[in-house]
């Protein structure tokens, strides 16, 4: 009878084990990749720049390229990047990432090179650079942040700013007539021959996040091609300088910034081939 | 009938309360604590037991504060080896 129960009872216990052992290695189905650093991002809470690295951290590991890349980290919020990627990578002057990464392609033509900036970065002082890498077609990888304004100096208007958004220097929103309109860097590069492959996502949604990661990933594969640039804008969001609640700025995101700025390629290897 | 069982771990000194994890649950899961971590943050807790391993809230995570697990069970089998008796007895029960 004692061992009938101390059978009930090791039963009992292996089930028990049975339902709660599913924690273990063989059952991961997603995990931190190994190329992210276990340095906590400095970034604001919800901010898409973490899911970014995130993802060029999971590419990079799963195309065990870790000791071939090279990342060029930009001036602005993820100007510490090369905290987080446990790769080779070095800080350009403000606006200047995509010469820089031409410089360490020429010299490094084996090499995967990426630069990683944000819209003040690219899209503002580094315009110049950023165009004629693309015109002249450098074999490197441009992964652009659009959240439409300049998050690490407090919130001013960005070129990509949408028409009557508000920021500090435009309190009353932007007004078309005396600032301009929001720059388009994407659809511009696009136009350019020197591109191979250029595309428009987002990470404020799951699906979104593996569109994304997708883009990268191609971004990444094509640069073996050396067929031209790859140009990849990631639509994020700036809960701190939107002044919003990281919800409400994907939402936000979602209505204002996507229609503005619609995902999905803009030019993609095959259809440039025809 | 195969069961999907899922399971997350949140490493809560990483987590910064964003709460995209919650939007992103389909099966509403997960919810805020009411304590804090050691930066300040509320963190997230998983409050039901029904999650299916589906990935979305560790993909929205801006922290890669989370780990999803996922097992399949074919079949339920439970087996049971019992090692402190007389001697080793192996017993299988199918359910
Ligand atoms: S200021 Fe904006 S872009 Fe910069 S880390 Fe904070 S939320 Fe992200
Ligand atoms: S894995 Fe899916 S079901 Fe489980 S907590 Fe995350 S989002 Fe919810
Ligand atoms: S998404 Fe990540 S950082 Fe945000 S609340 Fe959930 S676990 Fe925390």
């Amino acid at each position: 009878m004692n061992e009938k129960r101390m059978i009930e009872e090791d039963q009992h216990f292996e089930d028990v084990i049975a339902e709660e052992s599913i924690c273990i290695q063989e059952n991961i189905v997603y995990e931190k990749p190994d190329t992210l650093t276990d340095t906590p991002f400095h970034y604001c809470p919800g901010c898409g720049h973490g899911v970014a690295h995130r993802l060029i951290a999971e590419v990079i590991s799963e195309l065990n390229i870790q000791e071939e890349t090279i990342g060029v980290a930009p001036v602005g919020c993820a100007v510490f990047a090369y905290n987080y990627l446990n790769i080779d990578m070095t800080e350009a002057a403000h606006g200047r990432a995509s010469a820089v990464a031409t410089g360490i392609k020429r010299v490094l033509p084996e090499k995967y090179v990426f630069t990683y900036q944000g819209d003040g970065d690219l899209a503002a002082i580094g315009t110049a650079e950023t165009l004629h890498t693309c015109n002249r077609g450098e074999n490197v990888l441009i992964i652009f942040i659009n959240n439409a304004t300049y998050g690490m100096t407090g919130g001013q208007m960005a070129p990509t700013t949408l028409p009557n958004m508000k920021s500090t220097t435009s309190p009353f929103g932007r007004d078309i007539a005396t600032m301009g309109h929001p720059l388009k860097m994407t659809d511009l590069v696009a136009q350019l021959p020197g591109t191979y492959y250029v595309t428009r996502q987002a990470v404020h949604k799951p699906g979104n996040v593996r569109k994304a990661k997708k883009a990268i990933m191609n971004g990444f594969k094509y640069q073996k091609e050396n067929k031209g640039t790859c140009f990849i804008e990631i639509v994020s969001n700036c809960p701190s300088n939107w002044k919003m609640t990281p919800r409400e700025s994907n939402k936000w995101l979602e209505e204002n910034m996507i229609p503005y700025y619609p995902l999905g390629d803009l030019k993609i290897p095959n259809v440039k081939e025809n | 009938m195969a069961k999907v069982k899922g399971d997350i771990v949140i490493d809560i000194e990483k987590c910064k309360g964003c709460e995209l994890c919650i939007e992103a649950c389909p099966q509403e899961s997960l919810e805020t604590s009411r304590q804090v971590n050691q930066k300040g943050y509320l963190y997230i807790v998983k409050i039901e037991d029904n999650c299916t391993g589906c990935v979305n809230c560790a993909l929205v995570c801006p922290e890669g504060a989370i780990t999803v697990y996922r097992k399949v069970d074919k079949k339920k089998e439970h087996v049971a080896k019992i090692t402190n008796v007389t001697k080793d007895i192996n017993i299988t029960v199918n359910e």
